[in-house]
């Protein structure tokens, strides 16, 4: 039981990561119908840099603040830089040049941090555990990463629904001709939210840094869960990329740990050993066909498009 | 009548083959109401778009209010006081009525990226967009949601919006396409209750609303504007009834 509560929240803390990962993609592609496949870059660049400014201040705090400033930039000169001539051109062609992206991040990352994977530790008051019941302990930092991801899922929700910049958002997201006709300055609008995807994208890579390993190709292996999630909660959609990303990190988390045993029950141990971890991985992916079956739109599609 | 307010000079855009705009020249002249009359496929809708800067032209000079802004993206020819209604009824469908306009009064409000600021509950941008449903005939319809106001009150909606950025030439895209008798009896009224107050130009096949609404006519065929004149003057325009009014008996 106590297993139970503790994977479960894992996949919470998963979810969250997915979430923060799916929200900016999602709104990308809502809003400037454009597909990043090097949004997973930018995720890796915010765990690689909050470990090194980690290590140069000294200060967990100060490093988070760093890498997520530096995300930013990094975010808005590559939107400025690159992807500025591609929101008129075909989705290929963009699959195309942000796989390239891709290619250029990854070789950079090795050319400055090496190839090797980087494992970070946590400073001292966040390592520690909390009870959550009598007996039951968890991880604070876990505990930390779900308190963050909600808080930020809350004012993301805010901003997009309470807020001038939300109204361009959505407005942006349904007509961007009529937008600019109205006089707004389309370009700035999406810069800013590129910028603020690739932020989000940053905080969920130094978030996870010190959970999982730093290495070339982790942007790689969330971005096609992030897929996984932004199909099922609908694309364009924050409440979808929210609820898909905890159902997502759930389905995942849960059946890695419980799969096996479960079909240990039914099948025998050794076929039980073999078919357990392939099917846990497959999950998702099953779920998402499931998705696509009987709601291609997904889950919560966005009501412009 | 006073100065040219937009002044077009051999503007020339195609399409692959299509000349679509041939070599148009055309003066709007500030206060009037212009209206643009031809066949489907005359080029009417891209000559706008290219008033509004939602093309550009491959040549030629669009000058508005005296500045060359030929080479200007549409929200900076917003600002300098072009607005634009669409031939497809553009609202933000999922907002209400009010928060459209609201909208519209903020992309104008200078301070549009204060962008923390809540938009629902800030007066400077509430109040000015229910003045101006107001006076359009919608105060009352300002917590609809736009998809759910009827097709005339959308039309009527889309150009509060465009009259809230305070325009100083309206650009009107078939203002009265799809409408039903009375409805675009009603929109003509209310067209003609901004005539004076705002400079217009009005694409338009309904030939009940043109020769009510218009002060000049420019007549578009195969991308050329093959006559420009007072509406009385077009009527009796040889070339104008043998190209395009001979078909249309309502004349």
């Amino acid at each position: 039981m106590l297993l139970v509560l503790e994977q479960t929240l894992n996949g919470i803390q998963f979810g969250v990561t997915l979430f923060l990962m799916a929200a900016g993609l999602t709104l990308v592609f809502g809003i400037m119908n454009l597909v990043n496949l090097a949004h997973g870059s930018l995720y890796m660049l915010g765990a690689y840099l909050a470990t090194t400014f980690f290590q140069r201040t000294g200060s967990f705090l100060a490093a988070v603040a760093l890498a997520l400033a530096a995300t930013l930039v990094i975010g808005i000169v590559v939107e400025l830089i690159a992807l500025q001539t591609l929101y008129e051109r075909d989705h290929l062609d963009q699959v195309l040049a942000t796989f390239g992206l891709i290619l250029f991040f990854n070789e950079l990352v090795a050319i400055v941090w090496g190839r090797a994977a980087i494992y970070t530790k946590l400073p001292p008051w966040l390592s520690g555990h909390i009870e959550l019941l009598p007996g039951v302990r968890y991880p604070l930092y876990r505990a930390l990463v779900i308190l963050v991801g909600l808080a930020v899922a809350a004012l993301l929700w805010l901003l997009v629904s309470r807020t001038r910049l939300g109204m361009l958002i959505r407005a942006g997201a349904s007509n961007r001709t009529m937008v600019s006709a109205l006089g707004v300055n389309i370009r700035l609008l999406y810069t800013l939210v590129f910028g603020l995807g690739a932020a989000l994208a940053g905080l969920a890579g130094l978030m996870a840094g010190p959970i999982y390993a730093v290495q070339i190709g982790m942007g790689e292996e969330i971005l096609i869960q992030v897929f996984v999630v932004i199909v099922i909660g609908g694309i364009g959609s924050i409440r979808g990329a929210l609820v898909g990303a905890l159902v997502v990190g759930m389905v995942d988390t849960l059946g890695r740990a419980f799969l096996r045993p479960l079909l240990a029950t039914v099948l025998s141990p050794s076929a039980a050993d073999s078919a357990g971890p392939a099917l846990a991985s497959m999950l998702i992916y099953i779920l998402m066909a499931a998705v696509l079956f009987f709601r291609p739109q997904g889950l919560f599609p966005a009501s412009a498009r | 009548m006073a100065d040219a307010l937009l002044e077009v000079r051999r503007l020339v855009k195609s399409f692959g083959g299509l000349i679509a705009t041939n070599r148009v020249d055309l003066e709007v002249l500030d206060g009037e109401t212009h209206a643009i009359i031809g066949p489907n496929g005359a080029g009417k809708t891209t000559l706008i778009a290219q008033f509004a800067g939602d093309l550009h032209p491959d040549q030629g000079t669009i000058t508005f209010a005296g500045r060359d802004v030929t080479a200007l993206a549409a929200p900076a020819r917003s600002h300098l006081g072009i607005a634009r209604s669409f031939q497809i009824t553009s609202v933000f469908r999922e907002f209400t009525a009010l928060d459209n306009v609201a909208l519209a009064v903020q992309a104008h409000a200078g301070s549009s990226f204060a962008f923390w600021r809540p938009a629902r509950a800030d007066r400077a941008l509430r109040d000015p967009a229910r003045a101006m449903l107001e006076s359009v005939g919608l105060g009352a319809r300002g917590d609809v949601v736009a998809a759910n106001l009827a097709h005339g009150e959308q039309r009527q909606l889309e150009i509060a919006m465009a009259l809230a950025t305070r325009p100083r030439l309206l650009l009107l895209d078939e203002p009265v396409a799809g409408m039903g008798l009375d409805e675009s009896q009603q929109m003509i009224r209310f067209l003609g209750s901004l005539k004076g107050r705002h400079t217009m130009v009005l694409v338009e096949h309904d030939m009940d609303a043109v020769f009510t609404l218009a002060d000049r006519i420019s007549v578009m065929l195969y991308g050329r504007i093959i006559a420009t004149g007072a509406p009385e003057a077009i009527r009796a325009n040889e070339e104008v009834r043998r190209a395009y009014l001979g078909d249309e008996r309502a004349l």
